[in-house]
């Protein structure tokens, strides 16, 4: 089984590398869109992770959410959620959000206690906003506001500055970090986590197929407009029309 | 007779409550009245497109204003278009969102809707109603409506869902396709894959 998968990704690996050569020294796409200067590298990744996903992640997903009911799987997705109540913290820190960040603190911890290792998101029902912030936001709001587009096979769309806030990221992420588990123990933890995040956008899987004309490019403008709506907590002022 | 009166007195004064509602409260009942007879629609709750589409067509509809969205969603294209092909780029935008978006319908069950609170200036013609959708075990999900005021009252322009407008998130994909074929290869696709939903619509209700 294991040999198996191993020669599968090995074989997915190969094709990756083969498409990401044509993507870069093929001739880019005929779009200009000044946020995607890599459209073609970028386009060859999102057709190497719509396979992957055709083949590995969504199947994966599928068999996970046909087996779990629905209160384990956000029990699931809680307790993930509630680890990185940390992160949270400390990039509302760095964006100058005190309040913010003691509020994430609060959330950490009633969630890990009444709520159950953080199971349960017992916070929000006692009215304890969750704010999601990330080490790329946080270099947004400290000026890189605009960032060139990249997708990536496995984690999907990103931009520059995303890719190197993920970076960040890892290191303030409890479920990354093996000071208290072994590699094997981490390694299925990040497993786990990305089944449950893949199985969480199931449902949306239908919508945007029906809903785009050019799915790469309605994936990439809805991941740039959801961006722009985090790095302004919710607000982001409405572009010129 | 008194009670038919009574009846139309009572029609009378909720047409122009409607009239004269703050965008908000527009907002709020429509969907609270799209929401109470989807929970007692198993037709809809089980999947009928078809259904859910008339549902939408008959509630939500008026109150959109499709030829600003359509504008919104071509940007700077939309002043090339001729008004006959403006015309049929909103017909046809129109299809494929209320069949997209139709669809949401029939996968809604227990979620609650939460208004944020709403501001608005005496005079403004150009307003933001903020809510959220709420569902146990889930993170709740924005909802933001924007919407102006035209003569024949307040009509919605934008929603957006978590920040990602669904109208201009159209507009990198609608400027490809005029750069490809022009306006009219812009209305062709379009038109083109509402008629690839419409065969799976069929096909979902011939079975």
């Amino acid at each position: 089984m294991t040999k198996h998968v191993t020669g599968y990704l090995r074989r997915a690996l190969g094709a990756l590398m083969v498409a990401g050569a044509l993507g870069v020294a093929g001739p880019a796409a005929a779009g200009d869109n000044p946020h995607d200067p890599y459209e073609g590298f970028n386009r060859a990744m999102f057709a190497v992770n719509e396979g992957l996903d055709m083949v590995l992640f969504k199947p994966i997903a599928q068999g996970y959410d046909a087996a779990l009911p629905l209160p384990a799987q956000a029990g699931i997705s809680s307790f993930f959620d509630n680890l990185l109540e940390i992160q949270n913290a400390l990039n509302n820190l760095l964006q100058g959000k005190g309040g913010d960040a003691a509020i994430d603190l609060g959330r950490l911890l009633v969630n890990s206690t009444v709520g159950i290792f953080g199971l349960f998101d017992v916070a929000s029902e006692l009215g304890l906003e969750h704010h999601r912030e990330d080490f790329g936001q946080t270099l947004a709001v400290w000026g890189w506001a605009e960032s060139d587009f990249l997708f990536w096979p496995g984690l999907g769309p990103r931009t520059v500055r995303d890719t190197g806030g993920l970076a960040v990221d890892i290191y303030t992420d409890p479920t990354w970090a093996t000071k208290y588990k072994s590699v094997a123990t981490r390694n299925s933890l990040v497993g786990l986590r990305f089944v449950d995040l893949r199985a969480s956008l199931l449902p949306t899987d239908k919508l945007v197929d029906e809903a785009a004309l050019d799915k790469y490019a309605y994936v990439r403008d809805g991941y740039l407009q959801r961006r722009r709506n985090l790095i302004h907590d919710g607000r982001a002022p409405r572009l010129d029309d | 007779m008194k009670r038919l009166f009574a009846l139309a007195f009572a029609t009378l004064l909720s047409a122009a409550a409607l009239a004269q509602n703050t965008p908000d409260v527009l907002i709020r009942q429509v969907s609270e009245e799209v929401l109470e007879i989807v929970r007692k629609d198993k037709d809809i709750q089980s999947g009928n497109t078809a259904k859910a589409i008339s549902l939408v067509d008959a509630k939500v509809i008026p109150h959109f204003n499709f030829q600003h969205m359509t504008a919104l969603a071509v940007g700077k294209d939309w002043r090339k278009a001729s008004p006959q092909q403006q015309q049929q780029l909103t017909a046809e935008f129109k299809t494929l969102l209320v069949r997209t978006y139709s669809n949401a319908l029939t996968s809604y069950r227990d979620q609650k809707i939460v208004y944020k609170p709403f501001r608005m200036n005496a005079g403004d013609t150009d307003v933001l109603v903020r809510s959220e959708v709420q569902q146990a075990g889930h993170k709740p999900v924005q909802i933001d409506y924007n919407l102006e005021k035209l003569d024949s009252g307040w009509k919605v322009y934008d929603v957006s869902v978590a920040g990602i407008s669904l109208i201009t998130n159209y507009r990198e994909q609608f400027a490809q396709e005029v750069r490809n074929g022009g306006i009219d290869g812009l209305i062709n696709s379009i038109a083109a894959k509402n008629k690839s939903l419409e065969a799976k619509v069929a096909k979902a209700e011939g079975k």
